[in-house]
């Protein structure tokens, strides 16, 4: 509604999409709301997607920007890999995209993490913002949720994580974001990446941990109207 | 404090008032029904700050006088600013001490004129209101925006809730409404709106008004559904789509 807003400041992104390495793989995790101005257009969208049987893309902003770009990048590497005659690798992939990003920065709006395992480097996480920028890290966040992560992950952050912590800390941090961001929300999603293989997990809203000022889901106020009053204490 | 003037100069001196451009504190939707014994209204308790939800313990429905109750989306500041207004209103009237007080009628009546007075000195106060009541065994329920468009009806909404939840008023609401059954259609309308509005928070409150006066619930939280299978792997048969 600002009349005065810059046009030349980077748009703000719908979205919270994350990306951690830990000893061993990567964790990928993305909130679920794809909005169309204030309307949620739909409530457990899929924003992690496959690039290769190893590499995987978490995508923000424009949905239609961010769907083309990995569909392109896909294409590219299959061929790649038949060419190759093995798996691809984590930065291949993520030049792939940064060409496409970098080529057409005035006409895209999309902000992308990619991350992977390949046997040469491992896990690998690599942030690919507007603009075209490739920048490796050992974790990325990003979308408009992002926003309110960079004090949670100075803090939390830790070199050498396991699985496990890895990956409750990317549920944490995108359900921190989901209750402060209008444009993130619904169920959280991750994928784990690693030798072994490639994991999905959903954690739907519902049963994420509450925040403050957050209460307890209740069935309907009558619930809670005609349940017993506590017993009275006995001095 | 640099002065946001604009160029031309029709809108007259405006060096020392402030008027509304834009909103910046604001409220989402207000839903609202007329049932057996008086008036039913919901309103999340969040105060969004553009696409931050920044505050989280709103209370957007107030009761006026001893008939009526207020709802209101929007700007905050706004809001609270017309519960001055009100409150103004309703001393003077009671100052008479005369027997008689301020129904529903006549406060949504003084809110129209203030609403559309406002947006014709081109300063509207940015609020969508929703003013309900009872008053000897008459319910009124009735709404202004901030342009002054009025009406009254049996079941009403504001912003978001005109799309989302008027509809499944429209098919479910019938004469005579139990309590319960009132809560439950609009608990129903305000899981949707958790569903589909960006800026609807997880933390409601639910506003009674009778012929006794009037009520409103702790704050509390709705249960919502995640568990399609459909929603588990969208992209399983469609690599790439969202």
């Amino acid at each position: 509604m600002d009349l005065n807003m810059d046009l030349n400041a980077p748009h703000s992104m719908g979205t919270t999409i994350i990306g951690v390495t830990y000893n061993g793989g990567v964790v990928l995790g993305a909130d679920s709301r794809t909005s169309t101005g204030m309307y949620v257009a739909n409530r457990a969208s899929d924003k992690i997607t496959q690039l290769t049987d190893n590499v995987y893309v978490c995508r923000s902003g424009s949905a239609a920007d961010s769907q083309l770009v990995s569909d392109y990048v896909r294409y590219f590497l299959h061929q790649h890999t038949i060419q190759l005659g093995q798996p691809a690798t984590v930065k291949v992939a993520a030049n792939l995209i940064r060409l496409l990003s970098y080529s057409n920065k005035n006409m895209l709006e999309t902000g992308l993490i990619v991350g992977g395992w390949d046997k040469y480097e491992g896990g690998k996480i690599y942030g690919i913002p507007l603009g075209g920028t490739l920048i490796e890290q050992p974790f990325a966040i990003g979308g408009s949720g992002s926003s309110y992560l960079y004090g949670f992950f100075d803090q939390a952050w830790k070199e050498g994580m396991t699985k496990d912590e890895a990956e409750q800390l990317v549920v944490k941090a995108v359900s921190l974001a989901i209750a402060r961001d209008g444009a993130s929300g619904g169920v959280v999603r991750t994928v784990v990446i690693n030798s072994e293989g490639v994991t999905r997990n959903f954690y739907p809203g519902d049963k994420l941990q509450l925040w403050h000022e957050e209460l307890e889901p209740q069935n309907s106020l009558l619930d809670i109207l005609n349940s017993p009053s506590p017993e009275p204490m006995n001095i | 404090m640099a002065s946001k003037q604009p160029e031309n100069s029709l809108l007259g001196p405006e060096a020392d008032s402030q008027r509304t451009l834009y909103p910046n504190v604001t409220g989402t939707s207000v839903v609202a029904l007329k049932y057996k014994d008086g008036i039913l209204m919901a309103a999340d308790m969040g105060g969004s700050y553009g696409s931050t939800l920044r505050y989280k313990n709103v209370e957007r429905m107030k009761a006026i006088g001893k008939h009526s109750l207020l709802g209101a989306s929007g700007e905050i500041s706004d809001f609270q600013e017309i519960l001055r207004y009100l409150d103004d209103l309703i001393l003077y009237d009671n100052m008479w001490d005369d027997g008689n007080s301020l129904g529903p009628k006549e406060v949504h009546n003084y809110l129209t004129r203030l609403m559309y007075n406002r947006r014709n000195k081109f300063n509207p106060l940015w609020n969508s209101l929703v003013l309900g009541g009872i008053k000897n065994g008459e319910k009124y329920l009735g709404t202004v925006s901030m342009i002054g468009v009025n009406f009254e009806d049996d079941h009403v909404a504001t912003g978001f809730g005109n799309h989302l939840a008027r509809p499944i008023l429209r098919q479910e609401w019938h004469e005579n409404l139990s309590f319960e059954d009132g809560v439950r259609l609009l608990e129903k309308c305000m899981r949707v709106l958790l569903y589909r509005d960006r800026s609807a928070i997880n933390k409601l409150q639910i506003a009674k008004i009778t012929e006794e006066g009037m009520t409103i619930s702790q704050p509390y939280s709705l249960k919502t559904y995640w568990e399609f299978s459909a929603f588990e792997n969208p992209t399983q048969g469609a690599v790439g789509s969202w």
